[in-house]
């Protein structure tokens, strides 16, 4: 398969003269579109979007609306379960009432 | 270039099997993230974002029937990771499985351990065909008797019972990444295995879970300066000292752990030279390494990279000694791919029993199979539309530019949704499990 490469190189000086290579051509392109792209390509910013992927919260509070609207829980029956626990003690992010997940098969099983 | 046949001596693929839902509303909990075979082929994992693990197992072949091939049937599914929020960063953590890793087989039960980007799990996966039945103190439903009714002694005994597959969390490996987990590897030596993270490789001993060493730290005093992250690690097959990682700069750094104790130096790097004049903003990005493998000789090592597959030889680290382009049509599309992210998909590739063929996903829900001893390479589909029992799998074809030829499909009318980046090889046979992005297609040898 290392033809292949080579023939691909020729390929790019043939086009030299009249045409840059498909992967400069792309790049004119992206920088024609967001002309303020960094001029370093694969540096820091890349990176560390990648090192912090994932949504980020405001808080734990925050979290756990978020989880809630998602389920379309009921938010009265929370609020009644809470009475139970109230009074005892400062109730915990863990305290809380969460409708165990209910454990939905994974469809490869059917 | 592209030859007729794949897979090595002219094997021809059939359908065997596909699992999943057909309908095309994918909830995202059914995204497969992971593929995997154990040592000896018979049980096939999957994981899924939602933290789901199913298994498969190959039923055992009726010597009768040959051209009855084995099927997959599912054997056990668990639970292995849910959805947590890190406090202190105030950031989801996901449940979905990103790798599973099978332990070698020591007695009756099966082990793996699954990961997501927290947490690793040891899951032992055992059999129960026999309860013992005839408790004296016990009713059969549990309850227990009143003990003034008891008259008599009687001994229990194991009755059998309709097979049970039991899955349960045996180990529990925690805390020990600050970024998130891309790879696991076992260690040959059955007793240790490495979990890599963007940052960092740590060892782990199978039966401690409090505590971990480090043996890579690539993250600079200075996070301003972090120009490149670990992408993929994994130990040698046969060698309990060696192992590599590789790098989002298209690097793979081989370590080896009689030399010191903090891997940071490495024993050998490999690296293609660049042609400077090629260089463009894409280059890095598509040189960013999403997978290595070591083949099962322990000879070789592949990489994936964005557009192509390398062999390279433990012994040479200038440059790999093949190289094979998996969809180079999209040199050309590499802007809009940046656009709509698709130029960060993680591809991976696994090599087959013998070494003599690779195999790797792209687009459209096409892989390719790349035959090293007879330098062909194939395209073909994991599709609805080649279901029929038994049916070949046809060559695909894609037109670049120009003329369409009447069986090609054009680089723009590619599904870019459509991403088949988990497949996995039978150990032995040719059977191959190829994961769409919510289902799980087996393709077996068409056998005459």
């Amino acid at each position: 398969m290392s033809g292949e490469v080579v023939a691909s190189t020729e390929e790019q000086q043939e086009m030299q003269d009249t045409v840059v290579s498909p992967e400069k051509a792309e790049e004119a392109k992206l920088k024609a579109r967001y002309p303020h792209l960094g001029t370093k390509p694969g540096g820091s910013d890349l990176l560390r979007k990648r090192l912090q992927k994932g949504q980020k919260y405001f808080d734990s509070g925050d979290y756990n609306m978020a989880k809630a609207k998602m389920k379309n829980k009921q938010l009265p029956t929370a609020a009644a379960e809470k009475t139970e626990i109230t009074g005892d003690h400062i109730p915990t992010p863990q305290d809380l009432p969460q409708r165990k997940q209910s454990l939905v098969a994974s469809k490869l099983t059917f | 270039m592209a030859g007729a046949g794949g897979g090595g001596n002219d094997v021809q693929w059939c359908f065997s099997q596909v699992k999943g839902a057909i309908d095309d509303d994918v909830a995202e909990a059914d995204i497969i993230s992971t593929v995997e075979f154990n040592h000896s082929g018979e049980l096939l994992a999957t994981g899924d974002k939602g933290g789901r693990v199913v298994i498969f197992q190959q039923e055992t072949e009726n010597k009768s029937q040959p051209q009855c091939r084995s099927e997959y049937n599912v054997y056990s599914t668990f639970q292995s990771h849910e959805p947590e929020f890190d406090y202190l960063k105030s950031l989801e953590i996901e449940e979905k499985i990103n790798k599973i890793r099978w332990l070698p087989q020591k007695n009756a039960a099966q082990f793996l351990l699954s990961t997501n980007d927290k947490t690793i799990k040891l899951w032992k996966i055992s059999e129960r065909d026999k309860r013992p039945e005839g408790y004296n103190l016990k009713e059969e439903d549990g309850r227990y008797r009143d003990a003034a009714t008891i008259t008599t002694l009687r001994v229990p005994v194991f009755r059998p019972m309709d097979l049970m597959v039991e899955a349960s969390p045996r180990r529990v490996f925690a805390n020990a990444h600050t970024y998130h987990i891309n790879s696991i590897s076992v260690n040959s030596d059955n007793e240790t295995y490495l979990s890599a993270d963007d940052l960092r490789v740590n060892l782990w001993h199978l039966e401690i879970t409090d505590r971990s060493f480090n043996i890579v730290d690539i993250k600079p005093a200075n996070m301003e300066e972090l120009t490149e992250v670990i992408t993929a690690a994994e130990f040698h097959p046969h060698q309990c000292n060696t192992f590599v990682y590789s790098s989002s700069k298209g690097t793979i750094r081989l370590c080896d752990m009689r030399a010191s104790a903090l891997c940071d130096k490495h024993s050998k790097l490999f690296e293609e030279p660049e042609d400077p004049s090629n260089r463009s903003f894409f280059s890095e990005i598509i040189s960013s390494i999403s997978d290595v493998k070591f083949s099962h000789n322990g000879r070789y090592m592949m990489t994936r990279d964005y557009l192509s597959v390398k062999i390279w030889d433990l012994n040479m680290e200038n440059r790999p000694v093949e190289t094979y382009q998996v969809h180079e049509y999209l040199r050309s599309k590499l802007c809009s791919l940046y656009e709509n992210d698709c130029i960060f998909d993680k591809f991976e590739c696994c090599w087959n029993g013998n070494d003599s063929v690779v195999m790797t996903g792209s687009y459209n829900n096409f892989f390719r199979m790349l035959d090293r001893s007879q330098r062909r390479d194939v395209t073909l589909e994991a599709s609805r539309e080649s279901c029929k029992p038994r049916q070949v799998l046809k060559p695909r074809r894609v037109c670049a530019g120009g003329k369409r030829k009447k069986d090609e499909i054009s680089v723009d009318s590619l599904d870019f949704n459509k991403k088949i980046l988990h497949t996995a090889w039978h150990p032995q046979e040719n059977i191959i499990a190829v994961a769409t992005t919510n289902n799980l297609y087996i393709f077996q040898e068409k056998v005459n």
